[in-house]
């Protein structure tokens, strides 16, 4: 099992764990010691105790639209890279009665998790795959809830929906050493203490774990950065006017992208959490969707 | 005078942002503040912006025609010139320019509805009233402006999106759709709104061949003639006059009953409104 998911970080990094390697390599990530420091929302700063319950009131909002306006903004291509995220994790086992576990945190409506369960189905004949979809907001389960109705995974034991907090999933509902699959899509920089949801991350993946990560990155070629940029802050915002009549969201959609940490940033913060990852660059660490538009970023939990 | 003056130097400020707006974007901007707003709920949109806002507003429209904030809009990012021309029309009587000073807005805080309700049978108030209770509308659900650049301007549209209900109070006309459509052939004849003309063309599509038959038939000759003859509206100072007689004002403003509508079931939308101002305030009582 252990060399097989090794070989999905194909060049691992067998860096000495020095403490001062480990530091030289760090990023300072934010410490704040009282609810009274500030972070980000967006281009808004907030009080840290805040952001949780705006992102929140930002999810509800767009709950009912969700996909709709995914579809819209991204013009499908959501779909490419989700797909080409499940499909690089390979979930599932061609061998009978073997159990993976699955974690889809801030899963809401269910893209990874149907994805997961239907490629271990179609491309293993596994049906003892199961996932655990976690999300923050109900509003965002609700509609999670009502796709599955129309998939046949409904009222059978391979999902199960579950309100939780990404940052402090609980030991009583989400025990150590649970899961074989941990995955999170567009969902961490949504997150005030991105630290600390990989932190819980490490705890809840078994030793020989994945830890996947799809979320939207930097772009570094500079003539589709500019592009992006006049597409991201003129159009999108437009279409959440338009389509669901909620322009805030849409804005804040676009600006929390924009402060999300780099890919080697990001690939750091994986290292910092315990995780194995890859040579910190493009196709190591992580893997640049649509020139770095999206990325996908994995860490194996090593014994 | 204050309001000459007032409007100078509005002009001077929107031609300054104009300027500003000539430079290009900046490549990786934080933020893409190439305009700030220029009052409370501005959203400064570019020449493609605002084209794109036009289209997807004007579909939307008509996939949802209950969607005021798209119809609302739709009318601004099509306004083009035309907004300049009612506020000619305000400057040019004494009674405009008061409200293009004073900025009258019309709605439940702004109007004392009980006041109106006490008022003689056939005055212009009193109308108001029993016409919003027979509809069972309230005058608070106007969408505020987004899309104008100039303050002024901007205003001007909002003054013509909340008197929308006074002419309909006049004319006698409730809020169905046949009625809208006689009033929307009516306000491109008088204002020149382009979203006005837009309603007035692709509204009738929505209309069964009957309806459709008698809004041709009766109601848009009235518009034409009407809204061709009425003296500027958007110049009427409407709050001055509450306690004027309802046919005397119409004799003032040129304007003459269309032919008898058909009124329909009242709507909720004014128990809503009022239902949800009660839970607002009710929330916030414990902390005052």
């Amino acid at each position: 099992m252990i060399p097989k998911r090794l070989g999905l970080c194909a060049r691992v990094l067998s860096r000495p764990r020095s403490s001062l390697l480990s530091r030289t390599f760090a990023t300072q990530p934010e410490k704040p010691s009282t609810a009274t420091e500030t972070t980000h929302f967006g281009f808004r700063d907030v009080p840290r105790s805040e952001k949780e319950s705006l992102v929140k009131e930002v999810f509800s909002s767009v709950a009912s639209k969700y996909d709709v306006m995914n579809d819209a903004m991204s013009m499908g291509v959501h779909r490419l890279w989700k797909d080409e995220f499940v499909s690089s994790l390979k979930p599932g086992s061609v061998k009978v009665g073997k159990v993976t576990r699955c974690i889809d945190v801030a899963g809401g409506t269910g893209d990874i998790a149907l994805r997961i369960l239907d490629y271990a189905r179609e491309k293993k004949a596994d049906r003892d795959i199961t996932v655990d979809l976690v999300d923050i907001n109900p509003d965002m389960l609700k509609e999670g809830q009502k796709r599955f109705r129309k998939t046949m995974y409904h009222g059978s034991p391979q999902v199960a929906f579950h309100v939780g907090n990404a940052q402090d999933l609980g030991k009583d509902r989400f025990p150590d050493n649970t899961y074989d699959i941990y995955t999170i899509a567009f969902g961490i920089r949504n997150c005030t203490d991105i630290p600390a949801v990989l932190s819980e991350a490490y705890r809840v993946l078994k030793p020989g774990g994945v830890f996947a990560c799809l979320e939207f990155s930097k772009v570094t070629q500079p003539v589709l950065a500019s592009l992006y940029e006049q597409y991201s802050f003129s159009v999108i915002p437009l279409l959440g006017t338009i389509l669901a009549g909620d322009r805030a969201s849409y804005q804040y959609l676009v600006e929390s992208i924009r402060k999300f940490p780099s890919q080697q940033e990001f690939a750091r913060m994986i290292a910092n959490a315990g995780f194995e990852v890859g040579e910190l660059e493009d196709g190591g660490a992580w893997r640049d969707q649509w020139g770095g538009i999206a990325s996908i970023h994995t860490g194996v939990k090593l014994a | 005078m204050s309001a000459l003056r007032f409007r100078v130097g509005l002009t001077r400020q929107s031609i300054r942002t104009r300027i500003s707006l000539r430079g290009t974007l900046p490549v990786c901007s934080q933020a893409r503040h190439v305009k700030t707003p220029a009052y409370d709920g501005h959203i400064p949109l570019n020449w493609a912006e605002n084209a794109f806002m036009a289209v997807g507003s004007a579909v939307m429209s008509l996939l949802d025609p209950r969607r005021g904030d798209m119809i609302a809009a739709l009318g601004e990012t099509t306004a083009g010139n035309s907004l300049y021309k009612l506020r000619e029309q305000m400057l040019e009587s004494p009674e405009g320019r008061r409200i293009l000073k004073e900025r009258p807005r019309v709605n439940t805080d702004t109007v004392d509805m009980t006041k109106l309700a006490q008022l003689p049978e056939g005055t212009f108030g009193r109308t108001y009233v029993q016409w919003l209770e027979r509809c069972g509308v309230t005058p608070d659900t106007r969408e505020p402006v987004h899309y104008i650049d100039d303050p002024e301007l901007a205003y001007v549209i909002q003054r013509y999106r909340e008197c929308h209900d006074f002419y309909h109070a006049l004319c006698n006309l409730p809020v169905n759709v046949e009625s809208e459509l006689a009033l929307k052939w009516f306000e491109f004849v008088h204002f020149g709104l382009p979203m006005a003309g837009l309603g007035a063309v692709f509204g009738p599509l929505r209309l069964d061949a009957t309806k459709r038959a008698r809004l041709f038939r009766e109601y848009v000759p009235w518009a034409l003639r009407c809204g061709a003859s009425a003296k500027p509206l958007i110049a009427v100072y409407w709050e001055e006059r509450w306690e004027m007689n309802v046919a005397d004002m119409k004799r003032e403003l040129g304007m003459w009953d269309p032919p008898e509508a058909i009124w329909s079931k009242k709507l909720s939308e004014a128990k809503k409104a009022k239902l949800r101002k009660e839970q607002a305030n009710a929330s916030t009582t414990p902390e005052a």
